[in-house]
């Protein structure tokens, strides 16, 4: 199993001090910590990807590549990729590049975004998140499946005879989690291809993310990918600690009762119990934590967002450090205990080769077999019309 | 025999509340009209006040707690729905606006619903017609022709104290959109229907293949 934060990158003013960082020093703090995530024993770092203030993140393959050369073991991610608006040529090149400067130490999460403005800005309209979701990843798939991609969709300008540079390391893509809260489209979408499902349950009910993942894990075997318990589930959630539980509520109210998300709505007490907010001492977090397993089953990947909401910098290290020397050792012991051998570790580059080295028809393709050749799909694919062609290159150039 | 769920929901704000008064005389009138078609009727009343904090921590949050969450399945898996506000500022009280804003657009797709109103003047009636019945089709409601406004003057007005002849009193008016109501609410299924959450739209394709296969 592995465990990991992952940062928005809101720049938000502390309210306890009224100080709002500059946008370089907190671009510096992100990247501090994504270290710190390596020095205290963690497995991921994730950074969101946004296009608008108060978000610093808006190219994370850059900051990742950095945090690539000044690590050597945690697995660099995202929290999450715009499928939706970024061109998906552009986000295969990215991320095999990352793959090849962090060798192999990375993978992604889509997701689809949530701010209109940024869907025009793009060149896209937000009414049309889930079909360019599926579309983009459909391309992305193909692109760094297939050495040489013709296509044609509704949304992007058609592609002839293209490669995408550099092809993925040692010819095995990037894992790709699905990120979503609320919409069955997307976890029908992971199932289908066997990819991971990311469960972003911060800001929801548990009973909601239950049977969002039960859900995921169904499809997941209707696909014939494995067993429902097989399917690769991740997790956010968010704690904030201290050694004592009653320090720990009196730091974090004012982060909390003035957070963007949930500021001056319901009280951090009735906010806790509803979802998986977690404030107080590291055991409590260890056993709000394990819970989790209790309604989505064994799972992969647990992410925690730790460093929003105005938290200083030095308080983000301290919270890291209680993480590492407290809390994941005894998760790691306790989420081993009764977990069937059967239920697969959480995904790395080795554990990817070593999947296509065994199995290489069934790793060949991931997705169904008629999605995965080229051959298969060109007779599903007609000539959509120079509207959409003209369409699609008017709202790709950025 | 037959049984169906009524929704009522009142926005009135005092105790008692003519809001309240009004849409209790529209649901016994509904249940009796049904009732005369052999229907049995369960009626579930919500004040909004009691869900106030609720629907505010929903709007903030994005979500609605377990509380909040039981009254809007009730409301929007009945059969039929009663929803009346008094008119603050020439239309609906903001809580009677929240409570809509926050249910899923498409959780009324379809349902009988019968607006009222109260206010102190009857001068305010036509709030009903520019700004509840709007929002209603906007949500896909079927919002049944009468819609039933009293003002304060109404409550003591019988047939006999008529000052116009042309306009029908109160309780007349409540027969006549109770029976619009039960007509519909008569033939409704939606009680008892199966609501599947994760159902995927017509034609949904995973790979987004377009055209599609």
């Amino acid at each position: 199993m592995q465990f990991g934060i992952f940062t928005v990158g809101d720049l938000t003013t502390d309210p306890t001090t009224g100080q709002t960082p500059t946008e370089h020093a907190r671009i510096k703090a992100m990247l501090t910590i994504a270290q710190k995530v390596e020095e205290v024993g963690l497995d991921v770092f994730a950074t969101g990807e946004h296009h608008n203030p108060p978000f610093v993140p808006s190219s994370p393959t850059t900051m990742l590549g950095y945090i690539a050369a000044k690590t050597e073991r945690i697995i660099l991610s995202t929290a999450t990729t715009l499928i939706t608006t970024s061109d998906p040529v552009k986000i295969a090149e990215d991320f095999a590049m990352l793959q090849h400067v962090a060798d192999g130490r990375v993978d992604l999460t889509l997701g689809r975004g949530n701010t209109g403005p940024v869907y025009p800005w793009f060149g896209q309209d937000i009414r049309q998140g889930i079909p360019l979701a599926l579309e983009n990843y459909a391309l992305l798939r193909r692109l760094w499946r297939e050495d040489f991609v013709d296509w044609e969709g509704q949304f992007r300008t058609p592609l002839q005879g293209f490669q995408s540079t550099p092809r993925p390391l040692d010819g095995v893509p990037p894992f790709v989690w699905h990120g979503s809260i609320r919409s069955p489209e997307i976890a029908e979408q992971a199932a289908y291809y066997g990819d991971g499902f990311f469960s972003n349950h911060i800001f929801w009910p548990a009973s909601h993310t239950a049977k969002m993942v039960k859900y995921y894990r169904n499809r997941f075997e209707h696909y014939g990918h494995g067993t429902a318990a097989q399917a690769m589930v991740g997790l956010g959630g968010q704690v904030f600690m201290r050694k004592n539980s009653q320090d720990a509520k009196r730091d974090f109210r004012p982060y909390f009762d003035n957070a963007p998300v949930y500021g001056n709505g319901p009280s951090m007490e009735e906010f806790t119990s509803q979802t998986p907010l977690t404030v107080g001492s590291p055991q409590e977090v260890i056993d709000r934590t394990l819970g989790f397993r209790d309604y989505v089953g064994d799972y992969q990947r647990q992410l925690w967002l730790m460093d929003h909401a105005g938290l200083p910098l030095k308080t983000v290290l301290e919270q890291l450090d209680l993480l590492g020397e407290e809390v994941v050792p005894v998760l790691r012991k306790e989420f081993a205990k009764n977990r069937p051998a059967d239920v697969p570790d959480g995904p790395t580059h080795e554990s990817l080769v070593l999947a296509a080295a065994q199995a290489p028809v069934a790793a060949a393709s991931v997705g169904r077999d008629d999605l995965d050749t080229s051959a298969a799909i060109a007779p599903h694919r007609r000539a959509t019309g120079a509207a959409f062609g003209l369409a699609g290159a008017g709202t790709n150039g950025a | 025999m037959t049984a169906r769920t009524l929704a009522v929901v009142s926005a009135g704000l005092s105790q008692p509340s003519s809001t309240r008064l009004l849409a209790d005389k529209l649901a016994t009138a509904t249940v009796a009209r049904l009732a005369d078609e052999g229907v049995t009727t369960t009626v579930v009343t919500y004040e909004l006040r009691d869900y106030a904090q609720d629907i505010m921590n929903n709007m903030l949050t994005g979500f609605a707690n377990p509380r909040l969450e039981e009254m809007i399945e009730a409301v929007t898996a009945a059969d039929g729905l009663i929803a009346v506000t008094p008119i603050f500022t020439t239309s609906y009280s903001g809580l009677f606006k929240t409570f809509f804003d926050v249910i899923d657009n498409r959780s009324l797709t379809d349902q009988p619903v019968l607006i009222g109103a109260t206010a102190g003047t009857p001068r305010h009636s036509l709030a009903l017609d520019y700004a509840l019945r709007p929002m209603f089709t906007y949500l896909h409601a079927v919002v049944v022709p009468t819609a039933v406004f009293a003002a304060s003057e109404d409550w003591g007005t019988g047939d006999g104290g008529r000052v116009d002849s042309r306009v029908q009193t109160l309780p007349a008016r409540i027969e006549r959109a109770a029976g619009e109501l039960a007509a519909l609410v008569a033939r409704s299924d939606r009680s008892s229907r199966v609501r599947d959450p994760f159902e995927l739209p017509a034609g949904f394709d995973p790979a987004g293949m377009f055209p599609p296969r």
